[in-house]
């Protein structure tokens, strides 16, 4: 465990990352209309501000030793019960510096761009809001020094992500994709919390160090039921199968939102829970395991469903789950893993936001349109966005010396290390994602226009090309800065822990077979979308293609094995609740009802009456008194 | 023969008796300045008749309550055992003096009736005559109220101290008979408020009529007057028991109808109906106390030694003025009509208290009154406010959809509803729980489970309220809220405050209370 240092200097502004986005959504959403002049300037203001700090504690912990990098900052003492503890208490060390700056970095630059997106709705100021208390409660998730305090952030994410899903609330799909992917998401929290209450009843607290330092003492079964309910909270929030079906659906909101949210930031918390809590993975095997799998699993449901929608925004949400995948892959091979899986999350969380803001750049041009069948050619009127997106689009297929070829690479390589099959399954998952990426670059960029009659595209406005080239360049250099510059290994490897193994094949032979499949993939694309005209109308299509089309039945059986039978209980209880106890219990009213009319009677104005009924009740009174004495 | 001589030579000595003027003199505050208010009406200018009973009646609660501030600790009995100062008679003079300061506020409220205020300007005319239209034109305003809100504090203030049934009799006179009066004296619905006046005063008399019947049982059976002699003879086993059965019997008929339990209870929503609402919000609140804590004296001072005799009879009564009080309820369609039958449900709750007899029940009943009182004085306030053209508009028909119209004084007013109803982090529900706790350790369970079921039934009508203010629409009947002077404002900004401060945090009442301790003997 390493030293914990006390929150000195520009360190004991810890606090301060999250108070500020956190203080602009509360002027945002409770100053109201008042506040709509201004309010979004403010909103990037805060977040900007918070980047910036962020970026000075970089500097100020590089200057420290490796040892010595873990800040811990005790606010005050949030729950006291008992024995169990948990305080307003934050934790900066190596991994939640870079989680910081991914928030804090790209989230400025899509609060920078949502300017433009959002420029003609009338609710601006408020999606502003939300998106500050987003960034405010992801930064809560990541600073956390214990599970408890964790959760909020994680509950503060899911609410934020809610309230932006469903943030075009007039359209009944945004409403019911947000309400999904609360429901969904609620699943995962159970695991979450279960979990939390696991490790207090196991080590007697919710501290990070505590149960860290702990998770040696506990036996295999607690460990492993730990682990697993973490991974059911992480397969909740990072769309993981069995619970990723909310994930498509909450392409819904509007696309910076998509961006942020459903592919740079929220979507990889799941990673960071399982990375953090590497101490306890490493101990459960079962429970590691189960995490490769799920992580294979969903790398391959997305990379096939990604492949097969003709909406730019869910082919991009396929391709969000399969690349969570791979780091959920990466973080389920444990030591061998942790690092690159969290390297994974920085670079995609970069180029993806690109690749999204790009897809919201064509489809601002577009009349909001997100069908690639009716895109095509848009190389030729949207140049930057062509541009920016075609670094994306290598960078995420792992074309050296894009960044995705650096973090791909070496998950593949560390899953050959643990184990033959999965670094196989890894690149031909290398291979579909060659295969969709490259047909949506066709498909909008490249070939024919296919544009709709009333459509004019345009390159979109500055304030919305600059991050989009930012990003590009993020996308381009990043992998090469932290694998050379930054050490990214070394970097993490005090928190999340580090070791190489030998490989049944060397790196150069796993480069080259994963380079070989994205050129496989590729060249089908290309076969494919550039060679043959694209039909406006989508094809029938393979048994395949039809399954990912609604997305590997993934709804039908969420209805199928949850919703309909809770649907019938629900129906069964109101029928009990109606005729059972709604009747006993009117029927007591109406009884008390009746008794009430009848007793009323007696009230019937006259003093006489009521001198009469005195008497009466002396006479009780008396006899009462007469009797329990007597006997 | 030497004759025996008729008179004894020796007079025996006419002994003054010994007073602590100093530990009554909240009770002498408040009746000098009942006496300087009458002679203020009669040689003050009608000009300055206001303001200086207003700065008498303010100055001179004030002044009682500093000086009972002052007694705390004090346990005494003074004025040959009439009077006990001991630490409930404390506490429930403090609750008294206080409402009863916001209760005058509410009565020299003069903005919310465009007429004036809620007296008649004339109380004497006959209603509908030329000679009332005459005063009413003229815009007559009267202060004839603070001498009648004075006496009757004199006589409460003595009630709960009242250590014999002699000076228990005439504390209960003192009291009743400003009430009676008070309650004929609102300037509009004349009628009815006189009709109101008189039923409560032939029943009143009634009631006190079976009080001194019983009074002199008492005397026949124990040759004394005192709680304590009583108390002695009782555990001397000395005289024979019909005496004192019916005695007691009829001592508790006339206390029982000052708080309105069942079957006593009729005059109550005939009364709050047709007194002037800051008399009904004075009487609902300070009478209750003032008669529990004389219930309370009576029962666990002078009775305390035949409890086993008086709890099957409480215990009827009780469950009776539970249910029937919530079951009625149900069906008014008159706020202030709902109100007392409300009220009645909730003197059922604080017999729960008496009844069981011990510290924890006087505690409880204590809290629960003080509570009530303070909760109570607020919702009068309310119902003063919400008027329509012809003045206060208390048909619950006029409630609907108020909480759209007037959220923060509909939102107040459901405070106070829920409080009544006993919801969580209000006073009310403290109230409840100390009550119901104190009989449960006491063994009343099935009372307990009475007063419940009572509860749930109570809960409908009260919540019905809130639901018809808040989540109905408001139709062209529903009332509007007149802006009140500062007055009134002060007397719903303290009950709200209570209110809530005692649901949230009730302990340093139940300190005050319990470091009160118990009657003294």
């Amino acid at each position: 465990m390493t030293e914990l240092m006390p929150a000195e200097g520009v360190f004991s502004l810890i606090w301060l990352l999250i108070a500020m986005p956190l203080a602009g959504a509360t002027v945002l959403l409770v100053g109201g209309r008042r506040t709509n002049a201004w309010g979004p300037y403010l909103g990037i203001l805060t977040v900007s501000a918070s980047a910036v700090l962020g970026w000075i504690m970089l500097v100020a912990m590089m200057g420290n030793s490796p040892e010595e990098r873990t800040f811990d900052q005790t606010l005050f003492s949030w729950v006291s019960v008992g024995d169990f503890q948990a305080d307003m208490a934050f934790q900066l060390d190596q991994l939640s510096m870079v989680f910081v700056l991914l928030i804090t970095t790209v989230g400025g630059l899509i609060h920078i761009y949502s300017l433009g997106y959002m420029s003609h709705d009338r609710d601006r100021r408020k999606f502003f809001g939300f998106l500050n208390l987003f960034v405010g409660a992801m930064l809560i998730l990541v600073l956390a020094n214990n599970y408890l305090l964790l959760y909020v952030g994680w509950e503060g994410v899911g609410l934020a992500s809610y309230l932006l899903i469903g943030f075009w609330q007039y359209k009944p799909s945004a409403a019911a994709a947000a309400k999904k992917a609360f429901v969904i998401n609620r699943v995962g929290d159970v695991g979450l919390s279960l979990a939390i209450m696991l490790m207090f009843i196991t080590f007697g607290s919710i501290g990070f160090q505590d149960v860290f330092g702990a998770a040696g003492e506990a036996s295999d079964g607690t460990l492993n039921a730990i682990g697993l309910l973490l991974l059911l909270a992480a397969a909740g929030k990072s769309a993981q199968f069995p619970l990723q079906a909310w994930l498509l659906d909450a392409m819904e909101g509007p696309t910076p939102v998509s961006a942020l949210i459903h592919a740079a930031t929220m979507v990889t918390a799941g990673v960071y829970l399982i990375a953090r809590s590497n101490a306890i993975f490493n101990l459960a095997e079962i429970a590691a395991l189960t995490v490769v799998i799920v992580g294979v699993v969903t790398m391959f449901m997305g990379a096939i469903i990604g492949s097969a929608k003709d909406d730019i925004k869910k082919s991009l949400a396929g391709s969000t789950m399969s690349q969570i995948g791979y780091m959920v892959t990466a973080v389920g091979l444990g030591p061998v893993g942790y690092v690159f899986g969290i390297f994974h999350l920085l670079t995609h969380g970069v180029f993806k936001a690109g690749l999204f803001l790009g897809a919201g750049s064509v489809m601002h041009g577009m009349n909001d349109n997100v069908n690639m069948r009716r895109y095509g050619a848009i190389r030729t009127v949207m140049f930057i966005t062509f541009i920016t997106f075609a670094a994306g689009w290598l960078s995420i297929m792992g074309i050296p010396p894009f960044s995705g070829f650096w973090s791909k690479d070496e998950i593949i390589h560390a899953a050959f290390e643990q184990n033959t099959l999965t670094g196989i399954l890894l690149i031909i998952g290398a291979g579909i994602t060659g295969f969709y990426m490259t047909r949506m670059f066709i498909m909008t960029f490249l070939g024919k226009a296919r544009w709709e009659d009333d459509v004019h595209p345009h390159e979109s406005p500055k304030v919305m090309t600059i991050p989009l080239i930012i990003l590009a360049i993020g996308s381009v250099f990043l992998g090469m800065a932290l694998l050379f510059w930054g050490n990214i290994e070394t970097w993490l490897e005090p928190v999340v822990g580090y070791e190489s193994k030998e490989a049944p094949i060397s790196t150069g032979v796993a480069i080259a077979l994963g380079l070989l499949a994205v050129g496989i993939g590729v060249l089908i694309a290309y076969l494919q979308y550039q060679r043959k005209p694209i039909p406006v109308e989508a094809p029938h299509g393979s048994w395949l293609t039809r399954a990912a089309r609604e997305e590997l039945y993934g709804n039908q059986v969420n209805n199928a094995l949850v919703v309909t039978p809770t649907l019938v209980a629900a129906k069964a209880a109101t029928a009990v609740d109606a005729k059972g106890i709604d009747g006993l219990v009117n029927g007591s009213a109406a009884f008390v009802g009746a008794l009430s009319g009848r007793l009323r009677r007696y009230q019937t104005g006259f003093a006489r009456s009521y001198a009469l009924s005195m008497v009466g009740g002396a006479v009780l009174v008396v006899l009462a008194l007469i009797l329990v004495g007597a006997s | 023969m030497s004759r025996m001589p008729l008179i004894d030579p020796v007079l025996p000595a006419f002994t003054t008796p010994s007073i602590n003027y100093y530990a009554i003199a909240p009770i002498l505050i408040v009746f000098g300045a009942a006496v300087v208010s009458v002679l203020v009406e009669a040689f003050v200018p009608r000009r300055g008749r206001r303001v200086t009973q207003l700065v008498l009646v303010i100055a001179s609660i004030v002044a009682a309550f500093a000086v009972t501030l002052d007694l705390r600790g004090t346990r005494l009995v003074t004025g040959e055992g009439a009077i006990a100062v001991d630490g409930p008679t404390l506490v429930m003079w403090g609750a008294l003096l206080l409402i009863s300061l916001l209760a005058a506020f509410l009565m020299a409220e003069r903005t919310i009736d465009p007429l004036g205020d809620a007296f008649a300007a004339r109380a004497s005319s006959l209603p509908g005559s030329e000679d009332e239209r005459q005063f009413a034109a003229r815009g007559y305003l009267q202060t004839e109220v603070w001498p009648f809100l004075l006496f009757a504090l004199t006589g409460m203030l003595a009630f709960v101290a009242a250590n014999d049934l002699l000076m228990m009799f005439v504390a209960l006179e003192v009291m009743s008979l400003p009430l009676y009066l008070l309650a004929g004296m609102a300037r509009r619905r004349r009628l009815l408020s006189q009709e109101a006046a008189l039923k409560y005063f032939l029943l009143g008399a009634f009631s006190s009529a079976f009080f001194l019947y019983g009074a002199a049982l008492i005397y026949g059976y124990s040759g004394s007057i005192g709680f304590v002699a009583i108390s002695d003879t009782l555990t001397a086993k000395t005289a024979e028991g019909s005496l004192l059965a019916i005695g007691l019997a009829l001592l508790m008929v006339g206390l029982l109808f000052k708080v309105a339990a069942v079957p006593f209870h009729q005059w109550t929503p005939d009364v709050y109906q047709g007194a002037p609402s800051p008399v009904t919000g004075f009487m609902a609140a300070t009478v209750k106390i003032a008669a529990f804590g004389a219930i309370l004296r009576l029962l666990y001072v002078a009775f305390g030694g035949m409890r086993w005799d008086w709890q099957p009879m409480l215990w009827i009564i009780a469950a009776l003025t539970m249910l029937v009080g919530s079951i009625i309820a149900i069906t008014q369609s008159d706020m202030k009509r709902m109100l007392a039958y409300s009220s009645i449900a909730q003197a059922g709750f604080i017999l729960v208290g008496v009844i069981v007899a011990t510290p924890q029940g006087l505690g409880a009943s204590l809290f629960y009154l003080i509570a009530y009182g303070f909760t109570t004085i607020g919702m009068f306030a309310v119902i003063m406010m919400v008027r329509n053209a012809s003045g206060e508009a208390t048909s619950l028909a006029e409630w609907r959809g108020l909480g759209r119209k007037s959220p923060l004084v509909a939102g107040v007013f459901s405070l106070f509803l829920l409080s009544l109803a006993g919801i969580p982090l209000t006073s009310g529900f403290v109230g409840k729980f100390a009550v119901f706790a104190a009989a449960i350790d006491a063994g009343a369970v099935w009372l307990v489970i009475i007063g419940v079921v009572a509860s749930i039934i109570a809960a409908f009508f009260y919540v019905r309220v809130v639901v018809l203010m808040h989540f109905a629409d408001p139709t062209e009947e529903t009332a509007s809220v007149a802006i009140p002077s500062a007055f009134t404002t002060v007397t719903l900004t303290a009950a709200t405050v209570m209110t809530i401060a005692l649901g949230i945090f009730p302990q340093w009442l139940l300190d005050v209370i319990e470091q009160a301790g118990v009657f003294i003997r």
